[in-house]
């Protein structure tokens, strides 16, 4: 199965998982899967309109799902999706 | 018939003392050794032939083939095959020196130098100059660089001191904070003696105690689109270890501008990223992320936690950049987002692409007016930002 590795932002709202395996043939459809088993993670990845969000990136293995066929690319059985957020530490 | 059998011809060699009373008498010299070789170190008067081009262009060189021919290289070698070639092609006197120039520098005759280091810092760069990816036109280089660290924290820190070790002759530091003790789990620049005193001023004093070849600059106050363009405009690499978004969106739209290298890195938790941005050649920040994260989504160290150690991981792979771009050697992470994940000690590269629709690098691309550096071109989507606070 295709797994999500996921953001440390995002974690907390796996119960701590940093790889969630998903079935999914496409990414959008492996995505919406690791959603509804985790709905606190939809508003990282998901706009209202149900687009990926402008400010998270989704790399399927090593390349940025942009460059391919966005939420339409297809995955396969030993892919990793990787959702990526800017990180800018700091102190608030 | 009997093949004719030729006579191996005899290459007379001499002495690195003898070369030198022969050449101060007046010689033809020949230094048949690749140019980086020369610009390290040669023998002054000396003809370059590389090996490759000896047999074709020697003659032209030198016409004269009875006069009286000195030829060295590194060692003896290529110059002793050098002087059978010479003599094959009717040269009557030529010699070649024995041991080469590595025989005359350990007698301690003199050479000319490209690469102007006093002896303190050719024993203080040694394990530098060793490396021939490096050597000491390497070193050199090294020493005119101007390098500016926006931010003299986390990331700055370990950046800071290893690119003073390195002997990075101009370093920059802009920070507007004081040390605090909760720093110094991992900005090891500072220490509990700074405590409350400035960043930069903390980071000055360390840096002058490892390496008095480094100068340090101190820029204490927040970039906006007003100062950075002349805050940046002198150096070669500005090193981005900001702490807020705007500060690195005004950062990218401002080393676009100038064509200025950065190398970004960012930490949180266990986890770090880094790439280098060299403007038109690879992606810049926005193509990486053309719109900020919303504030809930991007929490700061000082909320959620940082392994120290993360710190310098990636401050030290900033460094490695910086140090790639100022000597031109090895494979800058131009177009590779580099992650590292503490826990598993695990590496992941991904893949980076100029976005052909970039407001900053793009080619459709306005020029923005100077007012507008850092601006979101979606600002709706980036709500409650602190910019230049």
């Amino acid at each position: 199965m295709p797994s999500v590795r996921v953001p440390p932002v995002l974690r907390q709202h796996t119960g701590g998982a940093t790889e969630v395996a998903v079935e999914g043939d496409r990414v959008g459809v492996a995505l919406e899967a690791l959603v509804a088993e985790h709905p606190d993670t939809k508003a990282q990845i998901f706009s209202e309109e149900g687009d990926l969000n402008r400010f998270v990136n989704v790399y399927l293995n090593d390349e940025d799902v942009r460059v391919l066929d966005g939420l339409d690319t297809a995955v396969s059985e030993n892919d990793t999706i990787m959702i990526l957020p800017a990180m800018a530490g700091g102190s608030s | 018939m009997a093949p004719d059998t030729k006579q191996p011809l005899v290459v007379e060699e001499i002495s690195a003392q003898e070369a030198f009373e022969e050449i101060e008498g007046g010689v033809v010299l020949i230094d048949t050794r690749e140019p980086h070789e020369a610009a390290e170190a040669r023998i002054e008067g000396g003809k370059l032939i590389p090996p490759a081009t000896l047999v074709a262009t020697i003659e032209d060189a030198a016409p004269d083939k009875s006069a009286r021919t000195v030829v060295y290289c590194r060692s003896g070698m290529r110059s002793a095959t050098a002087a059978e070639q010479m003599m094959e092609l009717g040269y009557t006197d030529v010699v070649s020196v024995e041991g080469g120039i590595l025989d005359w520098q350990a007698i301690g005759l003199p050479v000319v130098t490209e690469a102007k280091l006093t002896d303190e810092q050719r024993n203080r760069y040694s394990r530098h100059t060793l490396l021939p990816e490096v050597g000491a036109a390497g070193q050199v280089k090294l020493l005119e660089a101007k390098v500016l660290l926006l931010g003299a924290g986390g990331l700055g820190a370990p950046t800071a001191l290893y690119l003073a070790a390195a002997g990075i002759g101009t370093i920059g530091l802009v920070d507007d904070d004081v040390v605090d003790a909760s720093n110094l789990q991992r900005q090891v620049i500072h220490n509990t003696e700074r405590i409350g005193e400035s960043k930069t001023s903390s980071a000055r004093k360390t840096i002058e105690a490892l390496n008095p070849d480094v100068e340090v600059l101190e820029y204490n106050y927040r970039l906006d689109s007003g100062n950075i363009l002349e805050t940046i405009a002198d150096y070669d690499i500005i090193v981005d270890g900001a702490d807020n978004f705007p500060t690195r969106y005004l950062l990218n739209d401002a080393s676009v501008r100038l064509n200025k290298p950065v190398v970004s890195a960012s930490i949180l938790s266990f986890d770090g990223q880094i790439s280098t941005f060299v403007p038109h050649e690879g992606p810049c920040y926005r193509c990486l992320y053309p719109s900020p994260p919303p504030p809930e989504l991007a929490p700061s160290c000082s909320a959620n936690g940082v392994l120290g150690v993360m710190a310098g991981v990636m401050g030290l792979l900033q460094a490695n950049e910086v140090i790639k771009l100022v000597l031109g050697i090895g494979e800058p992470l131009v177009g590779r987002l580099l992650l590292y994940e503490a826990l598993g000690t695990r590496f992941t590269e991904l893949k980076v692409r100029r976005d052909p629709a970039c407001p900053i690098c793009g080619p459709d691309a306005v020029e923005l007016p100077e007012s507008e550096l850092g601006a979101f071109p979606d600002y709706e989507a980036f709500c409650g930002g602190h910019v230049g606070s």
